[in-house]
């Protein structure tokens, strides 16, 4: 397995060269290229393949047949790899494209993968009997899917559906929650290191000593740590979606239980002690090194936390989702682009303060766009474009902010961080619209109805519909024994259309794992993102060609 | 009851071997047809017949001399009939799909319909067509069915589908120069074979080319074999040899039955196998069923008839009557026999006896208590086999009567084999009926399957029928009525004479959005009928978007397609459509109509974004959109490797903001280009680098090297905010380690931003000294103690917030403080506590 680069393949004696890729153009040329350059070398003719994931596209096969590659591959075909499992509640459909081809271009290829991927879904779980919704793209989406069922015309698979109710959600209708800085442990993780594919890769100076036991060498090594983050390691679990303030406690308390257990030997007298001690050997050992991985990297998060540039920006962040001092231009942002900090948190900061103000002044709008110009060059004007098109960046609307964070109670503020009764500690003290949505729409007998006056102030449609189940395939609920055992949870899926964030999913689990809770949330995203990542997809990117000819 | 047992004869005595005769129909062909001048050919499953006049006979033609092929249903009801143009038929006969396939002697084979619609021909070779064909014989295939020729050179081709001729030659038989005395194909185990005689010799050859030698065993050799038939499950062989022995044994002559002798020297008319235990000879009106074991029944007829081979039986054609002979089914023997002491059998009387009001009922009842299930099915099964030519069907009846009565007695038994059978009979009955005229038995129909049968109710175009017994029998609608629906629609819109617009109606009434319907495909039979605005019509109700959009470019209507590939939300197939658009349309008008569809324009736009941005922005400049013209100049301007070009892209950039009113930008791109000027400028003279640096970066650049005059110019030049100018300039300073200059720059005026920047720089370049003594005491109060904390210097901090006054300022000092300075740390704890005592 070779990542697809330009030029040669790698040499290997195969027989068969198997090309898998997104079906993008681009991607397409540097196939031809590949097969171009093995054709033309020496040596034994090698046979070519090409799998599109998730489904091949006219174009692609029109770009390999201009390249004349095309009569070359003996296969070309899909291979419908919609979404790819991240954790036991988690898919991702890893478009990290969607949110700007949909709102820069308007080119919804993504939502009709996203459609298709849900048809899947209810092909192997059972059509989903609800499925509520907000926003432009998310209807798109409902519709699709509701055409796409038409087009099965009673050929789908008779399941009794296994979850109950799907919510779409357009990420256009929270563009402020990614902006801020997400304050779980694994929010603050992929906010620091950047968490790719459930793997971050981390500076090894802090594991050194973990590795000590294998000679010096390794201790010096320069190489970037990887590390695997997911839910089967059990203190993972555990502290992932905690609060930052709250892991250190946490991790203190395991390493005495760990170092508890382990004198235990001391104690152990009989034969048999002793040998149930060894076989609970490698459990202890696993949890020290887990607890040795999560200290070091909670060190490292915890400098970077313990800085005042972090701590500043934080505090301005949460001024402006307290809807102070948003309307005119802010001391600290204006001082950011003077210390020329990077980009791309400088814009987080501003298309913050913007979607906490509905928009800005026009002069205000154009006094930050021209301190942009002047200090980090013209070449992001092209930037500044996108992202007044994506709606971050806009000329004031109508003031809706103050009124949806009073009716959604986005904003909590006496919320513990460590033993929270409520999602918004994700942001110590603010909980995003999405997952306000979700909540609200899973109390029984009420729904979206109890914040109808609301919902009109989030920008979209909103979906309501009942998709219809044959009699037989309804869920059985006894109505007698419903009242009594309430273990029965509904199992709502969200799926976030344009991207979401740990710190949004950490909110969902949290809200998933009360006690009081009817529901259980799964999610769906296009692909998992932060501020950074999701700004950086709607920056152009462009390649500056340096002047070679003067005047 | 008498009446069953009355059409049974027995097959040699004692043996509990009936043979039956039942009635199928009488025949409504009798006025039209005389059986003893034509040419027969009948499909079985109780399929269509074909007939066509024997040339070979002498006939008083009545009219027009052309010959004409009829057909008819099994009932004897004309179908169809059509005129035969073509040339000289040897033979014709049914496929198992049927089609009629007429082999011609140049081994041209046509394929009709069962209305007589031609379908389409495919020939049997070079060489068949080259020397003619003497004759030619039909088998079944797991493929369908197969046809072997034998051509005027001897030799032998087979196709094993006629639906997919692929045509092979067997293997030659050694010294044949005369015609096989006689010939037989049949398909077993996925091997074509043929057995030839050759007079006495006879020879099996096989697909793979080889010819061997066979050598039953006879009891007299050197006769002459004239007549030979293969079993319908091709693993029983019959051959008549010219001393009038019939020898029936296995078909690969392993084993041999019995030697019969017929006693006739003459060949029988027609030779097969009823069934699988006996053989069916025929002479003019003289039909001989023989056992394998020498026994035999003997039936005259007046007239002459034709034998149909079944799976069970053989049907018996004849001019007034269509019989049905088979071996008497083991269950309704079981029933009905004299003196039968089965279960079934006293059921049955048990029934009767109950319907008479008799005491004896219960009598019965007790004799099979233990058996009554058996019974039950037996009664049941006998119900299903017989075959109640009736118009009361009252034999089915008093059997499923009697199962009912005893299914009442037998507490546990499961009622799914009774209801089931019910509806099958029910359904049996319903297509034995004189109008659609299909005498399938119950193994026949199971032999068959239900969706052949379905099929071929289709294919007589039987739509409502089929419908019925679909939905009688809940036959998912995909797989039935739905399916049959859409056949119908397609039958429908060939009807050239009836208007489009009732057809359009009528079809979509009845189908509605009925689950499973291919509305494209009804809609392609109506384009390819030539029915364009029918197929138009149609192609509304199709809901898969793949389907419908191809179709409806196929017709031309390019502009539906796309609205319809909109809507379906697959970009692929909009994409599809905008290429073809493209292609087709000048670009004028293609520009026209694309930009007058957003989504497609704006997918266009994304193509273009990847393949050609030239045509990106000329696409920007065709409908007047400046705004973003002037952001692809701005891109292109970056692409530019000579400074010309770029201005001119840029001012192409100021243009077309300019077109768009924003002002603002327009400056910006302005105020780019002087920089970019300036820039130039500045590098001819002092020979460093300057371009490609952002504004601020210039002056940095300049502040640096000590270029205030020029960085004041340019700060004046662009209006740079006071703030951020000395923001700059202090970074820019430190970044030298100028702090003269810095201390002067600082006590130049007051200061816009504070002092803390001054500390913040010094901080950075770890210049503790230069921060306390000249910053900090100018440092905003509340701020001094963090700084100080910063800088390290946690006493003077301490101190200070002490002066504030302010506890929790002592608190941030003390966290900061290391435990390994307790005097310190002792130090802010009596300062905290001196506080809390003031207070």
């Amino acid at each position: 397995m070779f990542p697809l680069k330009p030029g040669h393949l790698p040499q290997t004696t195969v027989q068969n060269v198997v090309f898998f890729c997104r079906p993008r153009l681009a991607l397409m040329e540097l196939i031809a290229e590949n097969v171009l350059k093995e054709e033309a070398g020496a040596g034994s003719k090698k046979e070519f393949h090409v799998f599109f994931v998730p489904r091949k596209t006219l174009l692609c096969e029109r770009k390999l047949k201009e390249l004349g590659v095309y009569g070359t591959f003996a296969t070309i075909d899909d291979y419908s790899l919609e979404m790819y499992p991240y954790d036991s509640d988690l898919l991702s459909m890893e478009m990290e494209d969607s949110f700007k081809d949909c709102t820069l271009y308007e080119d919804y290829t993504s939502l009709y993968d996203c459609a298709k991927a849900l048809m899947t879904v209810q092909a192997l779980y059972g059509v989903i009997p609800y499925i509520h919704g907000k926003g432009q793209h998310a209807k798109h989406v409902c519709d699709m899917v509701l055409r796409m069922r038409l087009e099965l015309g009673g050929t789908e698979v008779q399941i009794v559906p296994q979850i109950d109710s799907l919510l779409l959600l357009d990420r256009s209708v929270d563009l402020l929650t990614p902006l801020a800085t997400q304050l779980t442990y694994e929010g603050l993780i992929d906010e620091i290191f950047g968490i790719n594919h459930t793997i971050v890769q981390l500076p090894p100076e802090k594991f050194a000593s973990s590795s000590e036991a294998q000679g010096g060498a390794s201790a010096f090594s320069t190489e970037l740590r990887k590390i695997v983050l997911n839910s089967g390691e059990e203190l993972y679990a555990e502290i992932r979606d905690k609060n930052f303030n709250a892991v250190g406690q946490v991790l203190s308390r395991k390493a005495k239980a760990i170092s508890a257990q382990f004198e235990e030997r001391h104690g152990a007298k009989t034969v048999g002690e002793i040998k149930k001690f060894v076989s609970k050997l490698p459990y202890i050992q696993a949890a020290k090194e887990s607890l040795g991985n999560h200290t070091s990297i909670a060190e490292l998060v915890k400098e970077v936390t313990d800085s005042s540039e972090f701590v500043g920006c934080l505090h301005t962040q949460q001024e402006f989702m307290n809807g102070v001092d948003t309307d005119k231009v802010h001391p600290y942002v204006e001082d950011c682009i003077s210390k020329q900090d990077p980009l791309t948190k400088v814009l987080r900061l501003l298309c913050m303060q913007c979607a906490a103000n509905n928009g800005f002044k026009p002069k205000v709008m154009e006094f930050y766009k021209q301190e942009i110009i002047q200090t980090y060059g013209f070449q992001h004007a092209i930037t500044l474009n996108n992202l007044e098109k994506a709606g971050l960046l806009r000329v004031q609307g109508n003031k809706t902010y103050p009124a949806l964070r009073k009716g959604l109670r986005l904003i909590v503020e006496d919320v513990s961080e460590q033993n929270p009764t409520d999602a918004s500690y994700v942001y110590s003290g603010y909980a995003p619209v999405t997952v306000r949505l979700a909540q609200f729409l899973a109390r029984p007998g009420q729904g979206w109805r109890s914040v109808e006056n609301v919902m009109d102030l989030i920008p979209g449609p909103k979906i309501e519909v009942a998709q219809e189940i044959p009699a037989g395939l309804k869920k059985k609920r006894s109505s007698v024994s419903s009242l009594q055992s309430d273990e029965e949870k509904k199992l709502m899926l969200v799926f976030f259309l344009g991207g979401v964030t740990y710190a949004e999913i950490a909110a969902l689990r949290f809200l998933s794992h009360q006690d009081d809770s009817t529901t259980e949330y799964i999610i769906a995203t296009t692909k998992i993102i932060n501020g950074d990542s999701w700004l950086n997809s709607l920056m152009e990117p462009m390649q500056l060609v340096p002047i070679a000819e003067m005047q | 009851m008498m009446s069953i047992i009355g059409s049974w004869s027995p097959l040699g005595l004692g043996k509990n071997v009936f043979y039956s005769k039942s009635d199928l129909y009488s025949m409504h062909w009798a006025d039209l047809v005389d059986l003893s001048k034509v040419n027969i050919a009948a499909a079985s499953y109780g399929g269509p017949i074909a007939i066509r006049r024997d040339d070979s006979k002498i006939t008083k033609i009545q009219g027009s001399t052309k010959k004409v092929i009829f057909i008819f249903s099994a009932a004897g009801q004309k179908i169809s009939q059509f005129v035969w143009n073509s040339g000289c038929v040897i033979e014709f006969s049914w496929s198992s799909t049927e089609d009629l396939l007429c082999v011609q002697d140049d081994g041209q084979v046509l394929v009709y319909d069962i209305f007589g619609t031609f379908k389409r021909v495919f020939s049997m070779g070079q060489e068949a067509k080259d020397t003619g064909i003497i004759e030619c014989r039909f088998f079944t295939t797991s493929l369908g069915t197969g046809l072997a020729v034998l051509t005027k050179s001897y030799r032998i081709f087979v196709v094993n589908s006629v639906e997919n001729p692929t045509i092979r030659r067997l293997a030659e038989i050694p010294g044949l120069n005369a015609p096989p005395s006689s010939w037989t194909v049949f398909n077993l185990e996925r091997q074509t074979r043929a057995i030839v005689a050759k007079n006495a010799d006879i020879f099996l050859l096989n697909q793979g080319g080889q010819c061997q030698d066979q050598y039953p065993a006879f009891t007299q050799a050197g006769q002459f074999i004239t007549e030979m038939a293969v079993s319908v499950n091709n693993k029983h062989l019959a051959l008549f040899t010219s001393s009038g022995t019939l020898w029936i044994g296995s078909s690969d002559m392993q084993t041999c039955d019995c030697e019969f002798d017929t006693k006739c020297l003459q060949r029988p008319q027609q030779l097969m196998w009823c069934g699988t235990e006996a053989v069916v000879a025929y002479w003019d009106k003289l039909l001989l069923v023989i056992g394998s074991h020498k026994e035999f029944i003997h039936y005259a007829y007046h007239e002459p008839v034709y034998l149909v081979p079944e799976v069970d039986g053989i049907r018996i054609l004849g001019q007034t009557l269509h019989e049905l002979l088979q071996k008497v089914p083991e269950s309704v023997m079981d029933v009905y026999r004299i003196g039968s002491m089965a279960v079934g059998a006293i059921l049955m009387e048990a029934a009767r006896e109950f319907e008479n009001g008799s005491y004896k009922a219960d009598e019965y009842i007790r004799m099979i208590k233990d058996s009554l299930e058996e019974a039950v099915k037996q009664c049941i099964e006998a119900a299903g086999n017989i075959y109640d030519n009736t118009a009361t069907k009252e034999n089915q009846k008093a059997l499923l009567r009697a199962a009912s009565f005893g299914k009442c007695f037998a507490v546990d038994m499961n009622a799914d084999l009774f209801v089931n059978a019910c509806q099958l009979i029910r359904v049996l009955n319903a297509i034995r009926d004189t109008p659609v005229g299909i005498p399938l038995t119950h193994t026949q129909l199971q032999s068959l399957t239900l969706r052949v049968l379905i099929d071929r109710l289709i294919l007589r175009r039987h739509y409502p029928l089929a419908i019925r017994i679909c939905e009688y029998l809940k036959i998912p609608d995909c797989e039935g009525a739905s399916r049959i629906l859409a056949h119908w629609a397609c039958y429908k819109v060939q009807q050239v004479n009836i208007p489009e617009e009732q057809l359009a109606t009528a079809i979509t009434e009845k189908l509605g959005n009925t689950a499973g319907v291919s509305y494209a495909e009804i809609a392609n039979k109506a384009s390819d009928c030539g029915r364009t605005q029918l197929a138009i019509r149609l192609l509304d109700h199709e809901p898969r978007a793949s389907e419908q959009v191809p179709l409806l470019m196929k017709i031309n209507r390019d502009d539906v397609a796309l609205t319809k590939a909109i809507e379906s939300g697959d970009t692929d197939l909009v994409y599809t459509v905008i290429l073809r658009l493209k292609q087709t349309l000048k670009t004028g008008e293609f520009l026209m109509s694309i930009t007058r569809i957003p989504v497609a324009y704006s997918l266009y736009l994304q193509l273009c974004r990847q393949q050609n941005r030239e045509l990106l922005m000329d696409m920007f400049y065709q409908t007047d959109n400046f705004h973003e013209e002037a952001h692809c100049y701005i891109y292109n301007s970056y692409q530019q490797k000579s400074i010309d070009k770029r201005l001119a892209d840029l001012q192409g950039a100021h243009d077309s903001f300019s077109k768009a009113k924003n002002d603002f930008m327009a400056k910006q791109v302005e105020d780019e280009m002087r920089l970019i000027r300036w820039q130039c400028e500045q590098e001819r003279k002092s020979e460093k680098p300057y371009l490609d640096l952002s504004l601020q970066d210039t002056m940095t650049v300049l502040l640096k090297a000590g270029l205030n005059k020029q960085a004041e110019e340019l700060r004046k030049d662009f209006k740079v905010p006071d703030k951020r100018f000395w923001w700059i300039k202090i970074m820019a300073l430190a970044d030298t380690g100028n702090w003269q200059e810095l201390d002067k720059f600082s006590k130049s005026k007051k200061s816009p931003i504070g002092y803390e920047p001054f500390a913040e720089v010094c901080l950075k370049h770890q210049n503790v000294s230069e921060a306390r003594n000249k910053y900090i005491p100018r440092i905003s109060s509340e701020n001094k103690v963090k700084f100080l904390v910063k800088l390290g210097l946690l006493e003077d901090a301490a101190e200070v917030a002490f002066q504030q006054k302010r506890d929790e300022e002592l608190q941030y000092v003390l966290a900061h403080c290391s435990p390994l300075k307790p005097n310190l740390v002792a130090k802010i704890n009596s300062l905290r506590s001196q506080l809390t005592a003031k207070k």
